[in-house]
């Protein structure tokens, strides 16, 4: 037997849901603040040190941990060998945890309520960056971990095809170097010299387009590992097969080369980057929904051959007839139904000139909450469920409660968006802790406000039976045997593919060259325009 | 590699419903004139208010000669200034705004007035109003613990 790395892995996962959990609690406080039917409650200092929280917790250590942490148990479960280096995977649980608790402490303190896009020239203080920082160095540690552990089985077992999950894996960890090479750059060469004074000025044009360099992408990055489990788990579970196996190498491409240089459609709105580049990074950006359509046409299929080998007839009858009792099968299914839905409203925020309408609304927060909180993290959900007995060699606590858990999750995360999406259209700004203005306008959204507090406490209730139904696994009857071979196979399992698709080194040429047209060039064409730099302002 | 007909019959779908899209978008850009707010013009935020058409006395709503309307706009902690703007209906309308301080946003709701405001940066937008009545420019980008009290009013007045 080799070591799998199982304590590693378990403990990035606890972080995860660790934060998860402290998060969803403030996302609570949150609505019910916002809503303004609660006067005595109000506070704007509160809000904002909340909001600014959730959004780092949610968005960097609930997502960073958990794929470090699925990281490593897929890396060691399909190659079938140790981690490349052992030693380093602690390193990097280390690093990023360090640095984690370094930017909480003045996040709680009320010292970085910039929330978590911390555009310039508001300052937090520089623990902040500098933690959040770290939490980035760590994530490299698993990248290069990650890559590395690829790279050696591909020596020792040329011509072999890596397994899928793997595959992916490895897209995910050289996408994400790409990507945080923007926020790493903004970090070192402005944020934090300009925080700590060694710097009078820093120009927020470029801060904002280095930063969205790295803003789109990290979705893609987080919605990686939900897609991973979609190909790789979710057909085996379901009592299937995959669809296709080159499918998925395909879509994982296309999401390495086409995530990174489209950026600029966060941008649209801003005066320092010219129509021209903005209409490339549209091109990009309509592009990436490709990968998208192709992922949900293959898990659909492969869902629909499971549910025709269970006995489901008709056209629609495999889906009654799919087994509605195991968590991957109820994410996998709800994970899809609101990728579909929140897709239409991201074709709408990617439009050229539609964004006009709905650009900082509270139409954008329920777009991703519901593609991230929702599709991704419903995901996450349902691999904690199918890791935890792997991880931890005890059987699941509850099946019953963890599928209840996933349906609660997907009606509040509806119940939370749609009335986003509908306050967005209505006008509401984003990012607001109350709605003073004195206007009709307000009377037309209290309502929406009502349904979204309904909506935060029944994801708080469903959060908590996840977090217990986790503790409670720990204490559970121990299994005899401890299957970690579980990966779906494809209908045809590919015997050899080109070998542009069994590695990376021909998409980073591409994609590096795409890279210095769509930011290389604007980046430049920022430094030479030289626009009058801003000093550090506090909140 | 193996593709399934199934799969190559979804990929044209794929691809029309990809070109109709970016195609109408093209069409709009090119044919219609329709682009973001795009004017990469410098300024200093900190001698702005020092003179120049961002001084106090030259904001606010003036009329060109060709009876298109120019209004000049400071974004700043926590309002727009002047705090009223009042327009012609269906009228070319330029604003251009900057800000002083931090980030801020303006849109006017259900129109497609709206732009970022970057320091350092002069935003231009074109627009036209077609509904007469009172309106409002909403900050929508998290500038401070006052952000949500950051508003100003539009009246938007028949046209002559």
């Amino acid at each position: 037997m080799y070591d799998k790395s199982k304590s590693v892995a378990l403990a990035n996962l606890w972080v995860a849901f660790a934060a998860f959990f402290v998060a969803i609690i403030l996302g609570l406080y949150q609505v019910v603040n916002r809503s303004g039917l609660f006067p005595e409650l109000e506070s704007h200092e509160l809000y904002f040190a909340s909001v600014s929280t959730h959004g780092v917790l949610m968005g960097f250590v609930l997502t960073t941990f958990f794929i470090m942490g699925f990281g490593y148990y897929t890396a060691t479960s399909t190659l079938k060998r140790p981690l490349w280096n052992k030693g380093l995977a602690w390193v990097a649980f280390l690093v990023a945890l360090g640095g984690t608790v370094m930017a909480a402490i003045p996040l709680l303190a009320g010292k970085a309520s910039i929330l978590y896009t911390f555009y310039p020239p508001l300052v937090a203080h520089p623990t902040f960056y500098i933690g959040a920082t770290l939490l980035v160095v760590g994530s490299w540690i698993w990248c290069l971990e990650m890559i590395m552990s690829t790279i050696t089985w591909r020596r020792d077992n040329p011509g072999k095809v890596v397994p899928l999950a793997m595959y992916g894996t490895t897209a995910n960890a050289i996408m994400w170097l790409w990507t945080s090479a923007g926020v790493a750059i903004e970090m070192l060469f402005q944020l934090i010299p300009w925080s700590l004074g060694l710097m009078d000025t820093i120009d927020p044009g470029l801060a904002r387009t280095l930063f969205s360099w790295t803003l789109h992408a990290i979705v893609y990055f987080w919605l990686f590992p939900a897609y991973i489990a979609m190909y790789t788990v979710l057909p085996k579970l379901a009592g299937g097969r995959l669809f296709s196996d080159e499918m998925g190498r395909v879509a994982f491409i296309m999401l390495l080369v086409l995530s990174v240089p489209i950026g600029f459609h966060h941008l649209y709105m801003d005066p320092q980057q010219s129509a021209g580049f903005k209409f490339l990074h549209m091109l990009g950006t309509f592009g990436v929904a490709i990968p998208t359509l192709l992922t949900g046409f293959t898990v659909l299929a492969s869902l629909e051959g499971a549910g025709r080998l269970r006995g489901g007839k008709g056209l629609f009858g495999w889906i009654a007839a799919l087994n509605w009792k195991e968590p991957m099968v109820v994410a996998g299914m709800l994970a899809l139904f609101m990728l579909i839905a929140g897709g239409w409203g991201g074709m709408i925020n990617a439009s050229y000139q539609m964004n006009t309408l709905i650009h900082n609304t509270q139409w954008v927060t329920g777009h991703f909450h519901l593609i991230f909180a929702g599709t991704t993290v419903i995901m996450y959900l349902a691999l904690a469920y199918h890791l935890w007995p792997k991880l931890t060699g005890r059987r699941l606590a509850s099946r019953g409660m963890a599928v209840l858990q996933l349906w609660l999750w997907t009606i509040g995360m509806l119940v939370l968006t749609l009335p986003w999406h509908v306050l967005g259209l209505l006008g509401q700004p984003r990012r607001i802790s109350s709605t003073p203005y004195d206007s009709p306008l307000v009377e037309q959204w209290d309502p929406h406000e009502l349904a979204m507090i309904v909506g935060g406490a029944i994801l708080l209730f469903s959060a908590l039976l996840f977090v217990l139904n986790l503790l409670m696994s720990h204490a559970t009857r121990k299994l005899d045997v401890v299957s970690d071979d579980d990966w779906a196979v494809a209908v045809y399992p590919p015997m050899s593919v080109p070998k542009s698709m069994n590695g990376f080194v021909l998409w980073n040429g591409i994609l590096a060259v795409w890279m210095i047209v769509a930011y290389g060039i604007p980046i430049v064409q920022l430094l030479i325009l030289d626009a009058p730099g801003s000093m550090p302002w506090g909140y | 590699m193996h593709i399934d007909p199934l799969e190559k019959k979804w990929m044209y779908v794929i691809g029309f419903m990809t070109a109709v899209m970016i195609g109408s978008m093209a069409y709009a850009a090119i044919m219609l004139n329709m682009h973001p707010p795009s004017n990469v013009e410098t300024i200093d935020p900190k001698t702005l208010h020092l003179s120049g058409e961002f001084a106090e006395d030259n904001l606010g709503a003036t009329t060109n000669p060709d009876g298109s309307v120019t209004v000049r706009m400071v974004a700043a902690r926590y309002s727009f200034y002047p705090q009223m703007i009042e327009v012609p209906a269906d009228t070319d309308v330029k604003f251009r705004i900057t800000s002083p301080d931090v980030l801020h946003g303006v849109h006017v709701p259900f129109t497609n007035m709206s732009t970022m405001v970057v320091p350092g940066y002069v935003s231009e937008v074109n627009t036209r109003f077609s509904r007469e009545g009172e309106a409002q420019f909403l900050c929508n980008e998290y500038c401070g613990l006052g952000h949500d009290y950051m508003w100003s009013k539009l009246k938007v007045v028949p046209k002559g």
